[in-house]
């Protein structure tokens, strides 16, 4: 297991966002919480994840995420079994607008 | 293998009529002046269902005979290796023949009669799972083996290396083998030393804590007391009384 | 209809739930961001789920308060660990103590989850335990089984302890799962990778034609949904007694008279006097359910 941090500079996510829950943890799939942050200029993002050795990647994909949607302000929290980064990516996505399903 | 001079132990010599029929024990004892059922399997009995619907046949006898007049302690001795392993027991639903068994057990709690199990051999998942464990008092005697699988089979269906299991076994009861780490988890109220002793005062012993204890199950709570089982307590409270919305 | 038909068996637990409750009916308790996570799969380097792989909250059904629980089958074989055996309980104790109009076991799970072997056995004793002080309280448990890992192990045990048992001919149900007899009684035992003999052994029609299960559905989430409502309107709470237990004795006893070398559903089948046994496992459940209860109306 590899656990690790990462803070990326983001848009506001703005509007009200809610907790929530998406994916889950089984073999090459992975759980992605959202819930909300402190600073809303960014994005914290712990990463826990079965397949040791891969942080740059994971870098390259949260990275993307960021710049592709408003998520300033979120805490995002991923359990992750070995998910392969378009997994990841769409799971990210899936989490982000189920975010924005009415308020908390 | 299951020792008939366990009777004479619980009970004293001449005390006991229990009868041993295969890898089914049942019959009547006295604890001092008090009458005491004595029901269970035998021999690391893998439960089938003929076991299961003997031990329950044996619980609503009791519980019949008993209506109206003080309901005599039940004690469950406990020898078996598990459920048993068949194509047509599982197609016959043997987890509904044990559930029947646990009903049974639950019908004699309600009914009054105090339940302690006492484990003399092994006791392992399933087979332990239908009766023992839903005593209100749980004892472990000297030799008993509790376990749900051992660490070999453990470690090649979890892949994780044996040798890692045995390690973390040294510290932690929630996985290995082991009425010591039942008793840490709170699961076995009392492990009994001594083999070959008089056990009289301390079944009179557990059978009272088991009329203090009827209908209330203080496992978890107990877990937590002794160390070997934390969380399970804080949840279950954390869900039993969270306020709604909260 | 414009709703799309929903899989029950491929459904995650929280899809299931969402499907059977009223829409935003539901309310979790422990819910994912309180990271509930079990530390003996961490202390095992094996990943974590947030819920540790039950959902449990309160709800409510066709406008009845209900709670519900649902085991998620994809997280280790939806396996009972301290703390998910620990938040049924809890919802069990809820239950004994709110008096909702019934608790919804949606068990998908194959019993004790090896990592942390022995506070899951004991969960399940607990589980087990407080279930029936639900029961004795007059709240009625009903389970639903229609997921991939089925109900299996000790969760096998506890579904049949509830008072309704809900099932697909997709979910299955039973005690040691094919491949662990398989593997120590050898494969002449039970071939475990024949897929219509392990459904004949342990699917939902047979269940159904035992009187295991009281209601076979097709694998469709709004079917479970129905039949979840059938159940609340029509359950009538039969407390355990001596007399509903030497009943229950004597029927159990009298099963195995009936089928005395039987090991496969085709011959239940053949003696429960459906016409034609093979027929069977193609049978879509309103057929089946159709077949089944006139029989039951000749006799």
């Amino acid at each position: 297991m590899e656990r690790f941090e990462i803070t990326l500079d983001a848009r506001p996510a703005g509007a009200a966002r809610r907790s929530t829950l998406c994916g889950v943890v089984a073999s090459g799939n992975l759980e992605v919480l959202v819930e909300l942050g402190q600073d809303p200029a960014a994005c914290t993002v712990e990463v826990s994840t079965s397949a040791d050795g891969f942080r740059d990647i994971w870098e390259a994909v949260l990275a993307d995420f960021a710049e592709r949607h408003p998520a300033g302000g979120l805490r995002i929290s991923i359990n992750d079994a070995g998910a392969t980064p378009a997994v990841v990516s769409l799971r990210l996505a899936q989490a982000f607008e189920d975010s924005a399903g009415g308020a908390a | 293998m299951s020792d008939p001079s366990l009777f004479d132990a619980l009970f004293g010599a001449g005390n006991h009529t229990v009868v041993i029929d295969g890898h089914f024990v049942a019959g009547p004892a006295r604890l001092g002046d008090t009458p005491v059922a004595v029901i269970g399997s035998w021999d690391a009995a893998a439960v089938d269902g003929d076991l299961a619907l003997a031990i329950a046949g044996e619980i609503l006898r009791v519980v019949e005979a008993d209506a109206g007049a003080t309901p005599r302690p039940i004690v469950f001795v406990a020898d078996t290796q598990g459920q048993a392993l068949s194509r047509r027991e599982e197609l016959l639903g043997l987890n509904g023949a044990f559930a029947h068994v646990a009903r049974c057990v639950d019908l004699a709690r309600r009914s009054g009669h105090p339940t302690v199990a006492l484990i003399h051999g092994e006791a392992v998942s399933g087979g332990f799972l239908a009766f023992g464990m839903l005593a209100d008092r749980v004892v472990a005697l000297p030799g008993a083996q509790v376990r749900v699988m051992d660490l070999r089979a453990m470690s090649r269906v979890t892949k994780i290396e044996f040798d890692r299991l045995q390690t973390l076994a040294q510290h932690s009861p929630v996985f290995a083998p082991g009425a010591d780490n039942y008793w840490r988890m709170g699961a076995v109220h009392a492990l009994w030393h001594d083999a070959g002793a008089d056990w009289r005062a301390p079944l009179a012993m557990a059978l009272a804590e088991a009329v203090d204890a009827a209908g209330h199950d203080g496992r978890a709570a107990l877990g937590a007391e002794r160390g070997g089982r934390t969380l399970a307590a804080a949840v279950a409270r954390e869900v039993a009384n969270e306020v709604a919305g909260g | 209809m414009s709703a799309k038909r929903v899989s029950y068996f491929e459904a995650s637990a929280r899809a299931r739930v969402a499907a059977l409750v009223d829409p935003g009916s539901f309310t979790e308790f422990c819910p994912p961001a309180q990271r509930r996570t079990s530390p003996h799969l961490a202390q095992l380097d094996a990943p974590v789920a947030f819920d540790d792989g039950v959902v449990v909250g309160a709800a409510t059904v066709d406008g009845k308060p209900v709670l519900i629980a649902a085991q998620e089958g994809q997280f280790n074989g939806g396996a009972v660990g301290e703390v998910h055996g620990a938040k049924i309980r809890g919802l069990l104790e809820r239950a004994a103590r709110e008096r909702p109009a019934a608790v919804l076991l949606l068990v998908d799970s194959g019993g004790v989850r090896l990592h942390e072997a022995n506070a899951g056995l004991i969960a399940i004793s607990e589980i087990m335990r407080a279930l029936m002080a639900a029961q004795a309280a007059g709240v009625p448990v009903f389970a639903l089984v229609g997921g991939a890992c089925g109900a299996f192990g000790g969760m096998g045990i506890v579904t049949r302890l509830c008072d309704e048992v809900i099932m697909s001919e997709e979910g299955r149900l039973g005690l040691s799962g094919p491949e662990v007899i398989e593997t120590v009684k050898g494969v002449g035992e039970f071939d475990s990778r024949d897929r219509s003999l392990v459904w004949r052994v342990t699917g939902g029609k047979l269940r159904r034609g035992l009187g295991e299960a009281t209601r076979l559905v097709d694998d469709d989430a709004s079917a479970f949904r129905a039949a979840a409502v059938a159940a609340l309107t029509h359950h009538r709470n039969a407390p355990a007694d001596l007399a509903s237990l030497k009943a229950a004795q004597a029927a159990l006893t009298e099963r195995r008279a009936t089928h005395p070398d039987t090991r496969d559903g085709l011959e239940v089948w053949r003696t429960l006097g459906l016409a034609q046994p093979e027929a069977v496992p193609m049978l879509a459940s309103d057929e089946f359910n159709r077949q089944l209860d006139a029989l039951a109306t000749e006799v």
